[in-house]
């Protein structure tokens, strides 16, 4: 069945959108993420329009991450206080990341660091996250599943304005929460997710979450932050399509229902390693589209614009 | 493809004191999109019109174009640096239709002389004009062809030769497809009679493309009061995670 966007301009086939965003909702319930570094990619591919296709996302992350995260909340595996923490942080981020990204629009050069900015992030996230998986795999079978030992005393600890985070089991300055909302923020302005494959590893291994809080709590976070860049997109650039949106909400938030359930049933390790996988795969993907040579040379873009 | 045959006949005013006149009907004068819409047929038909007989020189040729709104288009070109690919050059094609077709009733160089191609701007060459191109970028004719030669890709421009049947030099009649990822606006249709290449009457009407109903209403929304639309895909997608939340819920529980 095919559906005419009205923003987008084109004519898609309305089921591959509900089972695209299906696949990405799964997802997203199970690791906490948006899914939007997936699901922007694969818009393009399509043939949306990419400022088209990173407005609307934004919208479509609000739906399956507000459905993501009402599981959790029930589950009480939300710290809403780090999350209103993480949430102050990434307003002030994306405020900047769009001012960033309209500098770089001006340029020209926005597609090229849009990019760059995947292949490095997504790159050291997900190596990160695919070798310290493996060794936790590797010590757990060791230690006949003893818990890892308690993470040492850092600079974190060091630093004023100290708060308790009692869902997360933490007592740490509000700063590095701050200064990881701000960064995401940025990130997620520039990229056009909502940034939740950086937050959790930053989480897990700059703020030292437990593994089960920081999802919901990466979701909570996510909602506030696309929330407002869609606004800022709607309001701006008029490209966010509530069409294709309710299309891709309708398939991501029964997707990431589904997801949130898988999730329960899978170790802790496993979830990351899969991430961490998915991640590598997305990163290689475009590298390769940096470094092989293009069957087209030339771009079209609207004329007129500066 | 969906065939709408709202049949309206527009009848040609004399243009000039031609010999002979196009009388031109379209199967429609305008392209409605609908939320459904995967791309429009529209069938181009209609007669030439003479008071002296036939001349007996050269075979009647006609050509038919149909074309979208003209766009400044900015093309970009990627060059290798560092080993990655990176947009070094760019060129404003001053203008651009965003679709354009060609159908004709012979190969192209047979019904039109290059001169005459100038003066009407009918190849798809011409219909491309690139006159500010900057000239310390070497190559600008290269970024005129990739503008054709993307748009031809993606279905937006097309010369079918041989497409326009001619009948007893009279009556002719050609299909035009439009695609689905038509932009909004008038699009113009103009229909040329030739003879040994030189054209002798052309003819041209607008063939309104709109979006209608639903997608209207949001398109003139998210325009005209973007808060509010910004809001309302914010509910609905608030609504959507809650209401899946609680279906999912009382699945469970039952």
């Amino acid at each position: 069945m095919q559906i005419y966007l009205p923003i987008a301009e084109v004519s898609v086939n309305a089921f591959l959108l509900l089972g695209l965003g299906g696949m990405v909702g799964i997802l997203s319930g199970m690791f906490g993420v948006g899914g939007g570094f997936l699901m922007t990619p694969l818009l393009f591919f399509i043939g949306i329009p990419p400022a088209v296709a990173v407005a609307t996302e934004a919208n479509q992350i609000v739906a399956s991450s507000f459905s993501g995260v009402l599981a959790h909340f029930r589950r009480r595996t939300v710290d809403i206080k780090m999350g209103l923490v993480l949430q102050a942080g990434g307003l002030v981020g994306a405020a900047l990341g769009v001012l960033v990204f309209n500098y770089l629009k001006a340029m020209g050069q926005v597609d090229l660091l849009v990019k760059l900015c995947y292949v490095v992030f997504l790159g050291v996230v997900g190596g990160l996250m695919f070798i310290e998986s493996l060794n936790a795999i590797r010590k757990s079978k060791k230690a006949g599943g003893a818990p890892a030992a308690r993470r040492q005393r850092s600079w974190i600890h060091a630093l004023p304005l100290k708060m308790r985070f009692r869902t997360s089991g933490l007592y740490i300055s509000v700063i590095p929460p701050v200064l990881v909302g701000i960064c995401v923020g940025i990130l997620a302005a520039i990229m056009g997710v909502g940034g939740g494959f950086i937050m959790v590893p930053a989480m897990i291994y700059i703020l030292g979450m437990p593994t089960k809080v920081v999802i919901g709590t990466s979701l909570f976070q996510i909602i506030t932050v696309t929330a407002f860049t869609t606004m800022l997109h709607a309001t701006t650039n008029y490209t966010v399509d509530i069409v294709l949106a309710v299309l891709l909400l309708i398939g991501g938030v029964i997707g990431a229902q589904i997801g949130t359930r898988i999730g329960v049933y899978m170790k802790a390790e496993q979830l990351r390693i899969l991430l961490a996988l998915m991640v590598l795969i997305v990163c290689g993907k475009l590298a390769l589209d940096l470094l092989l040579t293009p069957s087209e040379l030339f771009s079209l873009g609207a004329g007129g614009g500066h | 493809m969906r065939r709408l045959l709202i049949a309206a006949l527009l009848f040609a005013l004399p243009v000039q004191a031609a010999e002979e006149e196009v009388v031109l009907g379209l199967s429609q004068d305008r392209v409605a999109i609908t939320a459904n819409f995967d791309g429009s047929e529209i069938l181009i038909f209609g007669a030439v019109k003479r008071e002296t007989p036939i001349p007996d020189t050269e075979p009647l040729e006609v050509i038919v174009t149909v074309s979208g709104p003209d766009h400044p288009v900015l093309v970009r070109r990627k060059e290798r640096k560092l080993g990655i690919w990176v947009n070094v050059d760019s060129v404003l094609v001053d203008s651009a239709p965003s679709f354009y077709v060609v159908a004709t009733s012979a190969p192209f160089d047979q019904v039109l002389t290059d001169i005459e191609d100038l003066r009407y701007r009918v190849s798809i060459e011409r219909a491309i004009r690139s006159v500010g191109a900057a000239m310390h970028i070497r190559g600008a004719q290269e970024f005129a062809d990739a503008v054709m030669r993307v748009r031809a890709n993606e279905q937006l421009y097309a010369v079918r030769e041989n497409t326009v049947a001619v009948d007893q030099q009279t009556l002719f009649r050609t299909a035009i497809d439009m695609p689905a990822n038509l932009t909004e606006g008038d699009y113009t249709a103009r229909i040329f009679l030739t003879r040994s290449g030189k054209v002798v009457s052309s003819y041209e009407t607008t063939i309104d493309v709109r979006k209608v109903g639903l997608e209207r209403f949001l398109f003139t929304m998210s325009r005209e009061q973007p808060f509010l639309y910004g809001l309302m895909s914010l509910a609905i997608a608030i609504a959507a995670g809650w209401g899946a939340s609680a279906a999912f819920r009382l699945l469970r529980n039952n």
